[in-house]
């Protein structure tokens, strides 16, 4: 069989178990920078299933691409570390604000612009947890979707066959070529970093990297061209901004309300009627039940 | 205001759980905007279907009934459901957050360019007001969901784009009939106009699918039980208590020692580990190879006679009381605020 070209979508994603206050902005949205800054596990997932076909079919090249801050470049070089071939990373300010819809849009046309037989992606990043990106990408792209992969168990020229996780329990299914796929968190682990390509790709940067670091860095991409890590904005992409961005996002946040249940002492009530009463409403205009 | 739909998950010729809790919500939400509640079930061998669906109060029901169509598979249901949402424009569109339904909605969302919420674990009305753009917004749909690792709690809109789409997780919504002769209209979806071959790119080569068993790990209200509950036929409260909240029951080790629950419920060092946003500890005393087992949980209340028993050291609210009285208090409170 002849190699295979693979996609993996991977996103940065603050690390939700370290949330302080400072994490969300004041118009609703996310403020990525007051937050760790980690490698999705699941595109992790995504990315170890991508790196097995390398293993197993020769010629097939692995490249990762990511939307995201200009910091978003290291999830890229995690990926090369691990054994990809090259990372391109979607930046631009104008996607800033962008719901799934509009941030599938805007990596359906960067993908469209890649030549693929598979795109791979995480089932969901943690921060939202929503699993939309990936059918969303695969319905603008027109392309079949096998989403909670376990394991890719064969790949033949025209159809791969894959082992799906599902709530209640498995299936084995089949889709033509080319696909998207997710990977859900049941798959194998992803690899660890492999000091030889740590030492090829650890001066990787993008051109917006390389423009806040000293000159040598210039002259070392020139000398190896595979150091340059690609960065593509809007134009590139050839996007409709009025796609992207809060104007293409179709969701808006109408509150954001923290989270604090914890009551330092509990609060003692005698169990009559009414103290249920008062308590039961106050848990249903909480949410917490209803 | 156009309809309110639900897409009703058919596995094995039943209509699933979750289904009848969103057809449940989406009854009310139809109550509370005005309009009709309809539904779609797509599968095959689907005669008979709305006999489990009319209840609910649906008004009507759109059936997509072939060979194709069952198991479920994402392309064919997308394309049925596509055809039947770009006929009839609902208001909002509610799906079940499965693995069926996380696959189908957001190709749908994508497809009509939607707004779409995951796993909702409210749905209310509500009016928006658009500073901006200086635009009032009457009766939309609040999906409300904990984000960022449950870190906050979000309330999201779709003013503009329709329908409002939403995924709700299996236990988070009541299930509750409307009247059992409820009268619905069936109207049969011409299939064979939708479905082309390309639909065919991805064939099932195998299936195993266990029945729906005893998960307390994913829900979101746990109602256990332990010693303390005194016997099997009080933890039967707990059962009526979890089925009114859209919860499941667990037990600590006692009570299963006891022979209240069975193991796969137990909760604790020896069992499994729990997280629900609320545990209601039910005779518990609170025994740390207990609460090792459900100490993240987002709000505790215990219910237990000693107020001084250790679970009040991690309860939020203890009740002081006997399982037996409080528990149906809460379940007539529950009722009677929920209408």
């Amino acid at each position: 069989m002849k190699g295979l070209k693979i996609v993996v979508l991977a996103k940065q994603v603050p690390d939700t178990r370290n949330v302080g206050k400072d994490a969300m902005k004041a118009d609703g949205t996310v403020n990525r920078a007051a937050l760790p800054a980690i490698f999705n596990p699941e595109d992790l997932n995504a990315l170890e299933q991508a790196l097995r076909l390398k293993d197993r079919y020769e010629g097939t090249t692995v490249t990762v691409l990511t939307m995201g801050p200009g910091r978003a470049a290291e999830v890229i070089r995690e990926a090369l570390y691990r054994g990809a071939d090259n990372g391109y990373l979607l930046t631009d300010r104008k996607f800033a604000g962008s719901d799934t819809l509009a941030t599938s849009y805007a990596l359906a046309l960067a993908v469209k612009q890649l030549d693929f037989d598979i795109v791979f992606a995480g089932r969901q990043a943690i921060d939202g947890d929503t699993a939309q990106v990936g059918p969303q990408i695969a319905d603008k792209l027109n392309l079949p979707q096998v989403t909670y992969a376990e394991e890719v168990l064969a790949v033949t020229d025209s159809n791969v066959q894959i082992k799906r996780r599902l709530e209640r329990g498995i299936e084995v299914v089949e889709s033509t070529l080319p696909t998207l796929i997710t990977v859900h968190s049941s798959a194998p682990d992803c690899r660890t970093r492999n000091a030889k390509y740590v030492m090829k790709y650890k001066h990787a940067r993008t051109m917006g990297e390389l423009q806040d670091d000293s000159e040598d860095y210039l002259q070392l991409q020139k000398d190896r061209p595979y150091l340059m890590i690609n960065e593509w904005s809007v134009d590139d992409i050839k996007a409709d901004e009025v796609h992207l961005g809060l104007s293409g996002s179709p969701t808006k946040v109408k509150k954001i309300e923290n989270v604090v249940f914890k009551a330092k002492e509990a609060k003692i009530l005698e169990g009559q009627a009414h103290e249920i009463d008062s308590l039961i409403q106050e848990l249903m205009a909480n949410h917490t039940i209803g | 205001m156009n309809n309110v739909f639900v897409y009703c998950e058919i596995e094995d010729g039943h209509v699933a759980d979750v289904s009848l809790e969103l057809l449940t919500k989406g009854r009310s939400l139809a109550n509370q905007i005005g309009t009709k509640l309809e539904a779609i079930a797509i599968g095959h061998d689907l005669k008979g279907i709305e006999k489990s669906i009319f209840p609910y109060g649906v008004d009507v029901l759109h059936v997509a009934d072939n060979k194709s169509l069952a198991p479920f598979r994402t392309l064919p249901h997308v394309a049925v459901v596509k055809e039947v949402f770009k006929k009839e424009q609902p208001e909002i569109a509610l799906f079940g957050a499965t693995s069926a339904g996380r696959d189908l909605a957001p190709r749908i969302a994508s497809a009509l360019e939607c707004g779409l919420t995951a796993d909702c674990t409210s749905l209310e009305i509500g009016d928006h007001f658009d500073k901006k753009a200086n635009k009032e917004y009457k009766n939309i749909l609040y999906q409300i969901r904990p984000a960022f690792g449950g870190n906050i709690i979000a309330t999201i809109i779709n003013p503009e784009t329709r329908p409002q789409l939403a995924t709700v997780r299996e236990g988070v919504m009541r299930k509750e009939e409307t009247s059992a002769s409820y009268q619905g209209e069936v109207k049969a979806v011409d299939v064979k106009k939708i479905l082309t071959p390309e639909m065919e790119a991805v064939k099932i080569i195998e299936r195993h699918i266990e029945k729906s068993k005893v998960n307390i790990k994913n829900a979101g209200i746990i109602i256990a039980g332990g010693y303390g509950v005194g016997s099997k036929q009080n933890f039967d409260l707990l059962y009526e208590l979890a089925d009114v909240l859209g919860g499941d029951v667990g037990a600590s080790r006692a009570a299963v020692d006891a022979g209240y629950a069975s193991h796969e419920r137990q909760i604790g060092q020896t069992g499994i580990t729990v997280r629900p946003k609320l545990y209601i500890a039910c005779g518990i005393s609170g025994q740390v190879q207990h609460t090792a087992g459900m100490e993240e949980s987002a709000m505790v209340i215990s219910i237990n006679t000693d107020k001084e028993a250790p679970i009040s050291k991690i309860a939020d609210y203890a009740i002081v009381g006997d399982v037996s009285e409080v528990v149906p208090r809460i379940i007539a409170s529950y009722k009677k605020n929920s209408k």
